[in-house]
């Protein structure tokens, strides 16, 4: 068999992601067609920029979500003779079998280990952001209403966060040695109670005038939270359904730790801006507790810069998720995440650049897609 | 270009020529038409007052002369000439000659309007030297002349200031000075004393007038406050909806108008003579149409009285000039059949309500805090006394009005009283129940529920992402009303009724109402837990004048209803004269006249009172008012004077005796029949006092 | 204004006692102590000889003492054992030795990987990263600040879209794949431009570009120094141009440059005499707070080129558990961001008209 040219890889790899296409168009046509009544996700499509960030981040999620479907061959497997081949190259004894993207330095398919490294970095950059604003808010919503002592420690301690340069915490966090001593169990144990907390609080001040409801409400939260929260912080689930694998748990724990800081100082600047309003002053008069005009009152009106914010800092966690896998901290050797692969890459990119430059430009697409989705959120929240 | 300049215009011809003017925004969805078919002329050395309600399309007029209508406006049609050349066809080479040289322009805030980071000279001496090619020194030499001619004190020491170290009196006359920098021939005034305090825009339209007839320049001023364009201008030309409806000399409009929505408006300010039981206000009805949904011919058609179907709607309008008239035209076509010095059809008049036992009392109450001076929290600590000895007390049923400018602790002594602050010193009684060291936390519902507010801005006072409805079940919830929800859900239904909106805004969200609506949820929203006390701060100030008097006039309605106790804070003494039973009158802190409606705006007055009874602009042409103008601004609560408060400003401060005034506050006297004056004037001097306002016999 | 600047001088002192301190703890957890222990005597020692090592050594003490050691506030440890004393603060083979010895009387410790005195290796480093950052500088600040005016002067227009879109992809674009994206295109013999422009014969070499750096070390050229210097730069620039149209924008809306126009100010007037200060008083801030940033590009360009700079020492010190070098280079990073953090504030003072001290 002959090599493929570049016409036929492109064709070809646009052929095995047929499922995410058509999960796009019905996205896209369904989106389009009651746009008027999906208020701020629907005025996105009025946007351009943000339409183009929706459908590459959207491509990337059906791609997570249909990887299995789409790789060509196992991301693991390595075929003998396929060592450092140039995309396009057949596969001997497999008829019509290709490398799409070449082979890296352990003759793995280069295509497939791109598609499988999206569903890794896709579970877990939306997540570690999502526990991040869980801590974030829960602490900058009573530092910026009360002001004072608790706002002066809270943002000493978020300070000091953020004065460490990422990389020198992640060197610090994320190694070996540091599981034995239990740290990453204690760090998870503090910031995965947030969420807990924060749904508890959430439920009780609204609630709390009607007990029968804010009974059931807060049993659940707290049934789910803390059953959730014995598995994922101390792999204790009586149940077995929750659990990380402690490198993960690892990982996962530094990148929440980093980002919480940044949501907490963006939450703690709008809640003292909103909290002059007199809608608080409302809330105030009548009577509100303090934690339900900062949950109710207050959140809810801070949701737009929130949204960008969201989309702009899975984009960065991602980036970070990378420069971990770059430095090789935390991850096992064998995964298909993009970081770790252009690190595994980069020794011989000046002489075979394609291991390194495929899951480089996926993760590049990716951050952009999400970085052109905040902005056509942000230019669309702030019309009219 | 530079002929332009020179060029002594020949007086008989307009400065100022607008024909048929037609601006649109452009949207993503529709074209927004802003204005249309105006037409209007200035001539050298006349002053065009233009009114209207907000978004009736005044400031566009204005920007449209500027042609500075941001990337979405554009001029759909007409022309606009000025000294016969037409703006709208202009370059933007010649049009950056003819701005800030031939038409200046004065905003609402000057605070915005001034580069925070220019000193003030910078800023007045940029003008002659971009328009005249003046030297630096020479210009800033102008400057410095200029800024003695607006009158403020030390020229040398304000051009070297940045504008955030001026106050806000001082940097709108700041403003005045910029645009009077190259002697423009036209002037545009887009509500340049909104933002300001009564006695402070007092001095700001003396000065503005003075300034227009020794330079003799045109002006066009726009405001919504009829009162002020009777003092300021000579023609007027009020607008609605994006048109001109009438327009005329300004004695002849308001003494004799010839359209229904310039009738229908004076009819819902309050003038003096009008009251809350006799002669009450008559609200326009319906509300201001959208500019995407007028209606088709007279936009004012659907809130008119007089119309008239298949005559009024069926076709466009135009401009129809008032036979005997001063050029007085009117947008109206049956103006010739209708009555209009007809009187008022039965004005529905109510019982005067009965004014029961005193509910709330307070005595010597005192509020300081200590703030602390520098942007770092560095430095000393300074006391601020935002309340000195309050003594007051309110009835069942009463309504009792809260009086004075910015600064003066009618704000602080609201939030003390709703339990957001404790009390310094002094008591509270509510109901004989003493709750000044009581915060809001520690209060029983039922006391919250029965002290609640109305606030002041109807754009911030709901919540922007909760359902009407909701806000209202919420305080039903939270004062523990009604057993389950849809016995809530029933009250709140109630509510609605009885703040008279359609119970279908239950599930609107409050960017879907106007800002009359807003605050009548601000209003059911208050009354939910059966509320005996209410505090409006300035409920009324931020809206429209012909909403202003169906709001008020609902507040009096439920009044009425529930014998509740109304302490109504303003700054808006029309509107105090109109619906209050007594009067308090605050200036720094202090109380410095307390008595009946009646006792309060006759004399003998404070001298504050007096004072402030003159600043505020009244639209009557009978009315003549005796002109006193405070010098300077009102002085900083960081840094009150020693002795009486107002003694900085005070025009009898000369008639006491000694250093009394500088020294000791004054004690507050009781004369006849519990008015109270907290002055160290004599008794005579007092009982000699004239009349600051009176009603020329007609 | 000295009231604040000594406020803000005890916060930086307070804030950095913490971070070492941190540091320090993280540094010295047991198993990277037990991994030294090894290291320094033989690999199979067991747990009790490990323990007795660490005794004997000084890593014994609880960890703020050795913390005070370490800093020089606490006396240095010393053991007398065979009628010898050795000591922290005893040079090899020296008999007496002053009392205390820690990083406030200069001594930083001794490298195990590069077996070396530390504050040689860091000075050594810094100096190369110096170049760097200088030459980031010079490229990032003004061309970032020039893309942010341009595009935010008029808010919607082509220009704003088409630059706004390169920022935003820069931004996206972590150094580990610039990096690695502009190594393929221009420093690869086999892939990019350089094998066209080398069969062409346009250049002489086999690269256009230098793929590692390693040779800047002596002596910087174009050549090989372009690609890292822009690799940094280009993340950078993206935000810093970001922050700056938004500033931008932001100032053009509001009512004074409209007082500005109304006055007749020409565009190119009013964009640099009116706007332009008030523009940037947020940006600089921004630059100030990008240094944390710059640090991780630092660290990834000079691994991703093997420039043995700063960056390059922090991967080696952590990677090889070399815990007297890892902390000193955690101090000098942790002043950086505090001392910029520093003048960021005052800065932003200065530039504010509005903000005045008592």
């Amino acid at each position: 068999m002959d090599e493929l040219s570049w016409g036929q890889i492109l064709a070809r790899m646009a052929w095995q992601f047929w499922p995410v296409w058509i999960a796009l168009a019905a996205t896209f046509a369904l989106s389009i067609t009651f746009r008027r009544r999906l208020g701020l996700y629907g005025k996105l499509f009025d946007s351009p920029i943000g339409m183009v960030g929706f459908g590459i981040v959207m491509f990337w999620v059906f791609t997570a979500l249909f990887a299995d479907m789409i790789i060509t061959f196992d991301p693991l497997a390595q075929l003998s003779g396929l060592k450092n081949k140039l995309p396009g190259t057949p596969v001997p004894g497999q008829e019509g079998a290709y490398y799409l993207l070449g082979g890296d330095s352990l003759a793995r398919d280069v295509f497939s280990r791109m598609v499988m490294g999206a569903r890794r970095v896709l579970a877990i950059a939306p997540a570690a952001t999502t526990f991040a604003f869980m801590v974030g808010i829960t602490l900058g919503l009573p530092a910026g209403y009360f002001g004072g002592k608790l706002d002066t420690a809270i943002s000493f301690l978020a300070n000091l966060v953020l004065a460490f340069p990422v990389i020198l915490l992640f060197y610090l966090l994320v190694t070996p040695e540091i599981r034995v001593t239990g740290i990453p169990v204690i760090l998870a144990a503090v910031l995965f109670i947030f969420p807990v907390i924060f749904f508890t609080v959430l439920w009780n001040s609204r609630y709390f005038t009607d007990p029968k409801r804010r009974n059931l409400y807060v049993g659940i939260t707290l049934v789910l939270g803390l059953w959730a929260y014995s598995g994922l912080a101390f792999n204790a689930d009586p149940l077995g359904v929750w659990s990380m694998d402690p490198n993960l748990l690892n990982v996962f724990v530094s990148v929440v730790f980093v980002n919480a800081p940044t949501v907490f100082r963006i939450v703690r600047g709008i809640v003292m801006d909103l909290k002059a309003r007199d809608y608080v002053a409302a809330g105030q008069t009548r009577g509100e507790g303090p934690w339900y005009i900062m949950l109710w009152e207050i959140l809810p009106n801070a949701r737009g810069p929130l949204i960008v914010d969201f989309c702009l800092r899975i984009g960065y966690t991602t980036i970070l998720l990378g420069t971990l896998g770059f430095f090789g901290l935390g991850v096992s050797p064998e995964s298909p995440d993009w970081g770790s692969t252009i690190d595994d890459g980069r020794r011989l990119l000046a002489i075979y650049p394609h291991p390194a430059i495929v899951p480089a430009l996926a993760l590049m697409s990716l951050v952009l897609g999400l970085n052109l989705l905040a902005d056509g959120l942000r230019e669309e929240s702030l019309r009219d | 270009m530079q002929d332009l300049d020179t060029q002594i215009w020949d007086n008989s011809k307009p400065i100022l020529e607008i024909e048929n003017l037609s601006i649109s925004f452009f949207t993503r969805l529709r074209e927004i038409p802003a204005v249309m078919d105006f037409s209007c002329t200035v001539m050298p050395g006349e002053a065009m007052g233009l009114v209207g309600e907000s978004g009736c399309g005044k400031s566009t007029v204005a920007l449209g002369v500027m042609r500075d209508l941001g990337k979405n406006g554009r001029i759909v049609g007409g022309t606009i000439r000025f000294k016969g050349r037409d703006l709208t066809t202009m370059s933007e080479e010649e049009l950056r000659h003819i701005r800030g040289s031939e038409i200046a322009m004065i905003y609402q805030e000057p605070m915005a309007s001034l580069n925070p980071a220019m000193k003030i000279g910078a800023q007045l001496a940029e003008v002659p030297m971009i328009h005249r090619d003046m030297g630096k020194a020479e210009a800033w030499a102008l400057a410095r002349q200029i800024v003695a001619d607006v009158r403020l004190p030390d020229p040398d020491r304000i051009l070297q200031a940045y504008p955030h170290q001026l106050s806000g009196g001082q940097q709108q006359r700041i403003v005045i000075a910029m645009a009077l920098m190259s002697k423009p021939a036209l002037l545009i005034l887009d509500e340049p004393t909104t933002a300001l305090d009564v006695t402070v825009e007092a001095g700001i339209v003396d000065l503005v007038k003075d300034l227009g007839e020794k330079y003799g320049t045109s002006m066009l001023f726009i405001s919504h406050n009829l009162g002020l364009v009777l003092d300021v201008c000579d023609r007027l030309c009020v607008m609605y909806s994006g048109e001109a409806v009438e327009t005329g000399n300004v004695e002849e409009v308001f003494n004799e108008m010839r359209h229904p929505y310039t009738q229908a408006l004076f009819r819902s300010i309050p003038l003096p003579g009008a009251d809350k039981t006799t002669r009450p206000l008559v609200p326009i009805p319906g509300n201001f149409p959208l500019p995407h949904e007028r209606p088709p011919g007279c936009n004012f058609g659907p809130r008119c009285d007089y119309f008239k179907k298949g005559l009024c709607d069926a076709q466009e309008i135009p401009m129809l000039a008032v036979p005997d008239g001063d050029r007085h035209a009117t947008r109206c076509l049956r103006f010739q059949e209708i009555d209009w010095d007809a009187p008022l059809k039965a004005p529905k008049t109510v019982e005067k309500t009965p004014v029961g036992d005193v509910v709330l009392r307070m005595e010597d109450l005192r509020k300081y805090y200590n703030v602390s001076s520098g942007a770092f929290g560095g430095g000393s600590t300074k006391v601020v006394k935002a309340n000195e000895t309050l003594s007051f007390e309110a009835r069942e049923g009463e309504t009792l009005a809260i009086v004075g400018e910015s600064g003066c602790g009618k704000s602080t002594f609201a939030k003390v009283l709703m339990g957001l602050e404790t009390a310094t010193s002094g008591k509270i009684f509510l109901y004989n129940q003493d709750i000044q060291d009581t915060p809001i936390e520690k209060r029983s519902t039922d006391t919250v529920s029965s002290v609640q507010m109305v606030f002041q801005n109807p754009f911030d006072t709901l919540n922007p992402s909760m359902t009407v409805g909701r806000q209202i079940i919420r305080a039903l919830e939270i004062f523990q009303e009604g057993a389950d929800d849809a016995a809530r859900k029933a009250r709140m239904l109630e509510l609605l009724d009885l703040v008279k909106l359609p119970r279908a805004f239950a599930d609107r969200m409050p960017r879907q109402l106007s800002g009359g609506q807003k605050q009548r949820v601000g209003i059911a929203r208050a009354f939910a837990g059966g509320a005996k006390i209410v505090v409006a701060d300035e409920p009324v100030s931020a809206l429209d004048v012909s909403v202003q008097a169906a709001v008020t006039d609902l507040l009096m309605e439920i009044q009425r209803k529930n014998r509740t106790t109304l302490l109504f804070i303003s700054h808006d003494l029309s509107i105090v004269r109109y619906l209050s039973d007594r009067v308090m009158v605050m200036y720094l802190g202090h109380v410095v006249e307390l008595g009946t409606t009646d006792q309060v705006f006759s004399p003998p007055y404070h001298p504050y009172t007096e004072a402030l009874l003159s600043a505020v602009p009244i639209a009557d042409t009978r009315v003549k008012k005796k002109r006193i103008v405070l010098e300077g601004d009102i002085p900083s609560a960081m840094n009150p004077p020693p002795g009486c408060p107002f003694q900085t400003r005070c025009r009898w401060k000369a008639q006491v005796p000694g250093n009394l005034c500088d020294t000791v506050v004054p004690p507050l006297k009781t004369l006849e029949s519990g008015h109270q004056i907290k002055c160290h004037l004599s008794d005579e001097i007092l009982r000699g006092m004239e009349p600051v306002i009176t009603i020329a016999a007609e | 204004m000295l009231f604040f600047v000594l406020r803000r001088l005890a916060v930086m002192l307070a804030t950095a006692l913490c971070l070492t301190f941190i540091v320090f703890f993280m540094t010295n957890l047991p198993p990277n102590l037990e991994k030294l222990a090894k290291s320094e005597a033989s690999a199979r020692m067991s747990d009790a000889e490990v323990e007795s090592w660490l005794e004997k050594n000084g890593f014994g003490q609880p960890v703020l003492q050795r913390y005070g050691e370490w800093l020089g506030v606490l006396p240095g440890w010393t053991v007398t054992e065979e009628g010898r004393t050795r000591g922290r603060c005893f040079a090899r083979g020296q008999t007496d030795a002053p009392r205390f010895c820690g990083v406030l009387q200069g001594e930083w410790g001794y490298s195990s990987v590069f077996r070396t005195e530390v504050s040689e290796v860091i000075g050594r480093s810094l100096g190369a990263t110096a170049w760097l950052m200088l030459w980031v500088m010079i490229v990032m600040v003004p061309t970032a600040l020039l893309l942010g005016v341009l595009s935010g002067m008029r808010e919607g227009s082509r220009t704003d879209r088409v630059l706004s879109t390169a920022a935003i992809a820069s931004t996206a674009t972590p150094e580990y794949v610039s990096g690695v994206v502009l190594i393929a295109a221009f420093g690869s013999a086999t892939a990019g431009l350089s094998p066209i422009l080398a069969d062409w014969g346009w250049i002489e070499g086999r690269t256009l570009f230098l793929g590692t750096a390693t040779s800047a070390m002596d002596q910087i050229t174009f050549w090989n120094f372009a690609l890292p210097v822009i690799t940094i730069a280009l993340y950078g620039i993206g935000y810093i141009a970001r922050m700056t149209r938004a500033s931008m924008t932001e100032v053009m809306t509001q009512q004074y440059i409209r007082t500005a126009r109304l006055k007749g100010v020409g565009f190119r007037q009013v964009v640099m005499r009116h706007a332009l200060r008030n523009a940037l008083i947020a940006p600089f801030t921004v630059i100030m707070l990008q240094f944390p940033w710059l640090l991780n590009g630092v660290v990834i360009v000079e691994t991703l080129f093997n420039y043995k700079g700063f960056g390059w020492t922090l991967v080696q010190a952590a990677s090889n558990n070399d815990i007297e070098l890892l902390l000193a280079c955690s101090v000098v990073a942790v002043l950086v961001v505090l001392v910029t953090q520093l003048i960021s504030d005052i800065g932003y003072v200065f530039l504010n008209p509005r903000i005045r001290l008592a």
